[in-house]
């Protein structure tokens, strides 16, 4: 980093404010008033509002249909992240072998990334409506009873499909840079050394992309809690049922649908403390545990 | 432990030729330094033995074994990096071991190998180490271990000291030589570096252009260089041409001032185009020779490498003893007996006939 030296202090000010007023206004004052927001309960017709303490957080642990959200979050998570990075780390790895076309090919797979949620969630609705949907109306014709209205495993799966898919550009580029980064001469040592392409790839190649991967995870996860509820809310709107009701879906179905603005702040409040911890761990395994 | 043999080797990248057959018999234990400028292609003839590249035509034998289409885990080799290519998420131990282990030897065999090697190489003590936490001549020393352990047939090196500082060089060099030595152990090994080329091979690969200029022992390259760009390349300062023609029944030479050279012998018909070639320390001072202008001194100690030009303006390099010579004008003698003669139009060497 080159380093800039001022005169005075003014503009260095100056030059951060945009900045900095930027992530006050869009983060710190909404965040601040989520807090504030959980400490108080409203009335029924949200004309008063009173001091409750800790009581939303206590409703919240304590109901059971959250803690099956938040477990159906981790399902989800889990299953949107291990799908979407297994994915883009198989297509990295074709892609970094010289093949023909490997630029077009790249380009190609990067596209996805560029798709907003609803978009990506109209897409697969068009090819899994049970209707209209390519495939849905093949695997009805196949004699497979599909339909993600109706089953809420297969609603499940359909929006972890779907999420995943938006997900392998973004991760297929990070893997893609961590390949190219593995100095060649060292594969060529370990296929000197007598290893088969498949050993190479698990005691060579994947260890060493290993902070790329858990960086990956852990934008991943973070990706699946929060960024998801476009595709959700344009495929399935949490349904059937509450099948795919995750943990920030249910922060708009209680607070913008229900209004009950205090559950739904301290809802906002406990998902915050979870992607900072994400954050957290992200930050310190990444600098001290891997190791080269 | 094993024989080497590669027959007529080509290699095309696409349209690009860049070896045009090379030829080449090493015996069991033998020590060969494949040497030459950057691009004339001793790394991929090297690469080629290995088996990561595959050549467009010719044969590759090891140990009586034509593994030209084999895979390069396939042919029981070992190979030493510039970089050293370490894996750098593996210990000291485990970067020597992983060949063992794909190999399926016991562990306790693993064990005993590898603690052997290290010990041999001085690195005992860093076996639980990682490759980023070891100095560049701790790394070469794992990169050699990894080689030994897997006791191959063959042994290739591809330039692994050029990343070294001066004196760790000269040391790793000699080092190389002696294990190379105690393990008998064929071995290729490439580098640009003439020095490191006449003090570390049996025999050398002078390689320019794709081709095997000259393969010979150190000592007969240096007195028998086949043309002029073998001629050139060893010694230092580098060997001056000076460009004459042949009279007196093809035994003297004259040069464009008029000088007559006689030469070791007959060189061929009179009037035909030869490039007289004699190394800086064969040039003494006398009469009778040539006249060159002093530009410049650079005094080593115990002598001095001047620097001047004849009077034609061709550049000529002297080396005397003593480390006092005034600059200016100089006359030296070329003894005949050093002088080496080479064709004008081909820069083949010519034998003198007595």
């Amino acid at each position: 980093m080159r380093k800039v030296h001022f005169k005075g202090i003014a503009l260095p000010y100056l030059l951060l404010l945009p900045q900095l007023v930027i992530t006050g206004l869009f983060f710190f004052w909404p965040a601040g008033m989520a807090v504030y927001q959980s400490f108080l309960r409203e009335d029924a017709f949200g004309l008063s509002s009173q001091f409750v303490g800790w009581e939303n957080y206590a409703d919240v642990l304590s109901d059971p249909t959250w803690l099956e959200s938040a477990a159906r979050t981790g399902v989800f998570s889990v299953s949107v992240a291990v799908l979407a990075l297994g994915v883009a780390l198989f297509l990295a790895v074709q892609a970094d072998k010289h093949i023909r076309g490997a630029d077009t090919y790249k380009t190609l797979l990067i596209w996805p990334y560029a798709v907003a949620p609803a978009l990506a969630a109209v897409l697969w609705l068009f090819m899994f409506h049970p209707n209209i949907g390519i495939f849905g109306r093949m695997l009805n014709a196949l004699g497979i009873p599909w339909d993600y209205r109706l089953n809420g495993g297969q609603a499940l799966t359909l929006v972890i499909l779907a999420s995943a898919w938006k997900q392998v550009s973004y991760n297929f580029i990070f893997f893609l840079a961590g390949l190219q980064s593995i100095p060649r001469a060292v594969l060529e040592a370990a296929a000197i050394d007598g290893a088969s392409p498949m050993r190479r790839f698990w005691t060579v190649v994947f260890p060493l992309l290993s902070p790329t991967a858990f960086f990956l995870l852990v934008v991943n996860l973070v990706y699946a809690f929060f960024d998801t509820f476009g595709v959700i809310h344009s495929l399935t709107q949490g349904g059937p049922g509450k099948s795919t009701e995750t943990l920030i879906y249910r922060v708009y179905t209680d607070g913008v649908m229900n209004l009950n603005l205090g559950s739904s702040a301290a809802q906002s409040v406990i998902l915050m403390i979870i992607v900072v911890v994400l954050t957290a761990v992200q930050f310190r395994y990444v600098e001290r545990k891997v190791h080269y | 432990m094993a024989t080497l043999y590669l027959q007529d080797i080509r290699k095309s990248f696409g349209p690009t030729q860049v070896l045009h057959g090379v030829s080449l018999d090493v015996a069991d234990g033998e020590m060969i330094v494949i040497v030459g400028a950057s691009g004339c292609g001793k790394s991929t003839l090297l690469r080629i033995v290995a088996g990561l590249e595959t050549q467009t035509s010719g044969q590759v034998v090891i140990g009586g074994q034509d593994v030209s289409g084999l895979e390069p885990a396939d042919r029981d080799v070992a190979m030493v990096f510039q970089n050293y290519a370490l894996y750098p998420h593996m210990s000291v131990f485990g970067n020597m071991a992983y060949g063992l282990k794909i190999r399926g030897v016991p562990k306790a065999e693993i064990e005993r190998r590898v603690k052997e090697a290290a010990e041999l190489l001085g690195i005992g003590a860093l076996l639980e180490r990682r490759p980023r936490q070891l100095s560049g001549g701790q790394r070469q020393r794992v990169a050699m271990g990894r080689a030994i352990v897997r006791e191959p047939k063959l042994f290739l090196f591809d330039e692994p000291l050029s990343n070294l500082d001066a004196k760790l060089r000269v040391q790793m060099r000699a080092e190389i030589r002696r294990l190379q030595r105690r393990l008998g152990v064929t071995s290729l090994f490439v580098t640009h570096d003439q020095v490191e080329a006449m003090t570390l091979g049996d025999r050398l690969v002078v390689m320019h252009g794709g081709h095997a200029a000259q393969i010979a022992t150190p000592m007969e390259i240096w007195a028998k260089p086949a043309d002029t760009y073998v001629a050139g390349f060893i010694g230092s300062p580098a060997m001056n041409f000076l460009r004459g023609t042949l009279s007196h029944g093809g035994v003297v030479a004259t040069l464009p001032g008029g000088v007559s050279v006689p030469l070791p012998g007959r060189a061929g018909a009179d009037g035909n185009e030869v490039l007289i070639g004699i190394r800086p320390e064969h040039l003494r001072p006398g009469v009778g020779g040539l006249s060159p202008v002093i530009e410049l001194v650079e005094p080593l100690g115990s002598e001095s490498v001047l620097h001047g030009r004849l009077p034609d303006g061709s550049p000529l390099t002297a080396r005397l003893p003593g480390a006092v010579h005034p600059e200016g004008a100089l006359a030296l003698t070329l003894p005949p007996e050093s002088l080496h003669v080479f064709d004008a139009g081909s820069g083949k060497r010519i034998e003198a006939v007595a």
